[in-house]
């Protein structure tokens, strides 16, 4: 009883200590639609984390999803905060300088989305001056500063953030990956009266062979885990179950070659800026 | 740490450093007019302005400034009459949102603290004025208000200090203040303390030379209340 504070300090340590550790720990996002985002009831749903759930399955490993800001998340991974990101992060060059990719599991281009009727061209002459929304640190904030100098370019740290002041009429156009514009917002409530323009945007040197897990530099073993899990997925039918619930198209693009996308060739290196 | 990174990047930092200054200084400057105002309400007790100042002022000190920015930025723009009306155009610019919010916040902080000033100003000056045949206003101009911003000075300096601080959630709302260009190199090159280290130097410097130039001003006007050498 002399030590009731000390039991006391010990039940509180013993209830803050989390609670079985998992195998495995994977970033993903959460305001990406609809690969990632939160439900109205507060849980992760989306593309990437049914993948993100199928992998681990097929790998037989236990995982726990962590909800990460997309600034900072390959921070996260390479802080040993979780040892993979599954969060539609695309394969580049400048990427692959400070993580590892596995092979893609899904690639869908680029494109532009503005009001209908704006008659907006996507060049970098028809976007002079005007107001385009990116994510902060994504593909398209990199295509936007190389391409086209003359937009006025808006950074957002979520996507929601870019499509939400589109949508009110803060921006005159957003640029982002297809399939997140297309079922993320076009074909939701706030994107009536929006759509695509200027095409498909799919600039190797920018857009990159697809979006991979990222896991750390090294981490060969668990690399090839996901490689291997990643293929099962696509040789029965459980990756287009998960594909379906979400798009009406297949967004694993080109069937892959003999696991070439990681190492992507060196004259495709995005410069520096 | 990359310092050629920073290096290239220092034009747009000291763009940062522009847009911070402006943003805070422009907010304070109207913040603190509707500030004189609203105390002036508050001790000359005006009928119903005074309640509507009590109000303004428990709002705006009762909620975090960042809430308060959400509010104007993402909330008022869900509503299409808003989108339709003629503050739109105003509205629709997050330079307009935070230098709103954080005018009206910065007011009401000095709201009370300028309230506090003049409540403590000594008896004898208010009466010496009344007896000389000042009208009110003339009392105010001549009396009130130069003794309580001189009194005000040290916990205002403070409040210079926090807005400064807490214009960097500025950022949050795609401004490329300090911060916002911070976050923009940190997300660029996967890195992650060049953007934020750049971003605390240049906070440091420039509270740095805000609390020099407060430093000299209370030197100059509290001149006469310096301790002297007793004459022999």
């Amino acid at each position: 009883m002399r030590h009731a504070p000390l039991t006391a300090f010990a039940a509180l340590l013993a209830f803050a200590a989390p609670a079985a550790a998992a195998d495995l720990r994977i970033c993903v996002e959460g305001a990406y639609p609809p690969f990632s985002e939160i439900s109205p009831s507060g849980e992760l749903i989306g593309f990437d984390i049914d993948m993100a759930k199928a992998l681990c399955d097929e790998m037989g490993k236990s995982c726990d999803l962590v909800a990460t800001d997309w600034d900072g998340i390959i921070e996260s991974l390479n802080t040993k905060k979780c040892d993979a990101i599954i969060a539609s992060m695309s394969i580049t060059p400048a990427r692959m300088e400070v993580v590892d990719f596995t092979n893609k599991y899904y690639h869908t281009p680029g494109a532009f989305v503005a009001e209908k009727g704006a008659g907006l061209e996507g060049t970098p002459e028809g976007l002079a001056g005007k107001r385009v929304g990116v994510q902060r640190g994504t593909i398209h904030d990199d295509y936007m500063v190389g391409e086209f100098p003359k937009a006025n370019l808006v950074r957002y740290g979520t996507q929601e953030e870019a499509t939400a002041d589109l949508a009110v009429g803060r921006l005159d156009a957003v640029a982002a990956d297809k399939a997140t514009l297309d079922l993320g917002f076009l074909r939701s409530a706030d994107g009536e009266g929006f759509e695509f323009f200027g095409g498909d945007q799919a600039v190797p040197k920018y857009h990159g062979p697809g979006a991979g897990v990222a896991i750390r530099k090294g981490d060969e073993e668990l690399k090839q885990a996901f490689n291997a899990a990643i293929l099962a997925l696509r040789a029965d039918d459980r990756y287009k179950t998960i594909n379906e619930k979400y798009f009406p198209y297949d967004v694993y693009g080109a069937e892959e070659g003999e696991g070439g996308s990681t190492a992507a060739p060196a004259e495709e290196a995005v410069p520096a800026e | 740490m990359n310092f050629d990174l920073i290096f290239r990047h220092a034009p747009d930092l000291l763009r940062g450093v522009w847009t911070t200054l402006w943003l805070t200084g422009s907010s304070l400057a109207v913040g603190l007019v509707l500030a004189v105002i609203c105390a002036v309400i508050l001790t000359e007790r005006i009928p119903v302005l005074e309640w509507l100042v009590r109000g303004f002022v428990y709002v705006f000190r009762g909620t975090p400034l960042l809430v308060q920015l959400y509010l104007v930025y993402y909330g008022l723009s869900q509503f299409p009459e808003i989108r339709r009306s003629f503050l739109w155009p105003w509205l629709r610019e997050p330079w307009f949102c935070a230098l709103l919010v954080f005018a009206l916040n910065t007011a009401a902080y000095t709201t009370e603290i300028l309230r506090g000033a003049i409540a403590n100003l000594r008896r004898g000056e208010l009466e010496a004025a009344v007896a000389y045949g000042m009208s009110p206003f003339t009392r105010l101009r001549r009396i009130v208000l130069p003794a309580a911003f001189r009194q005000a000075l040290p916990q205002y300096s403070n409040e210079v200090v926090f807005m400064l601080h807490g214009s960097a959630i500025a950022s949050v709302i795609t401004i490329q203040d300090i911060l916002g260009v911070g976050r923009t190199i940190n997300a660029r090159y996967y890195v992650t303390y060049e953007g934020f280290v750049s971003a605390a130097v240049l906070y440091l410097a420039v509270t740095f030379v805000v609390v020099a130039i407060f430093r000299q001003l209370e030197k100059r006007l509290m001149r006469h209340l310096a301790p002297v050498a007793a004459p022999r």
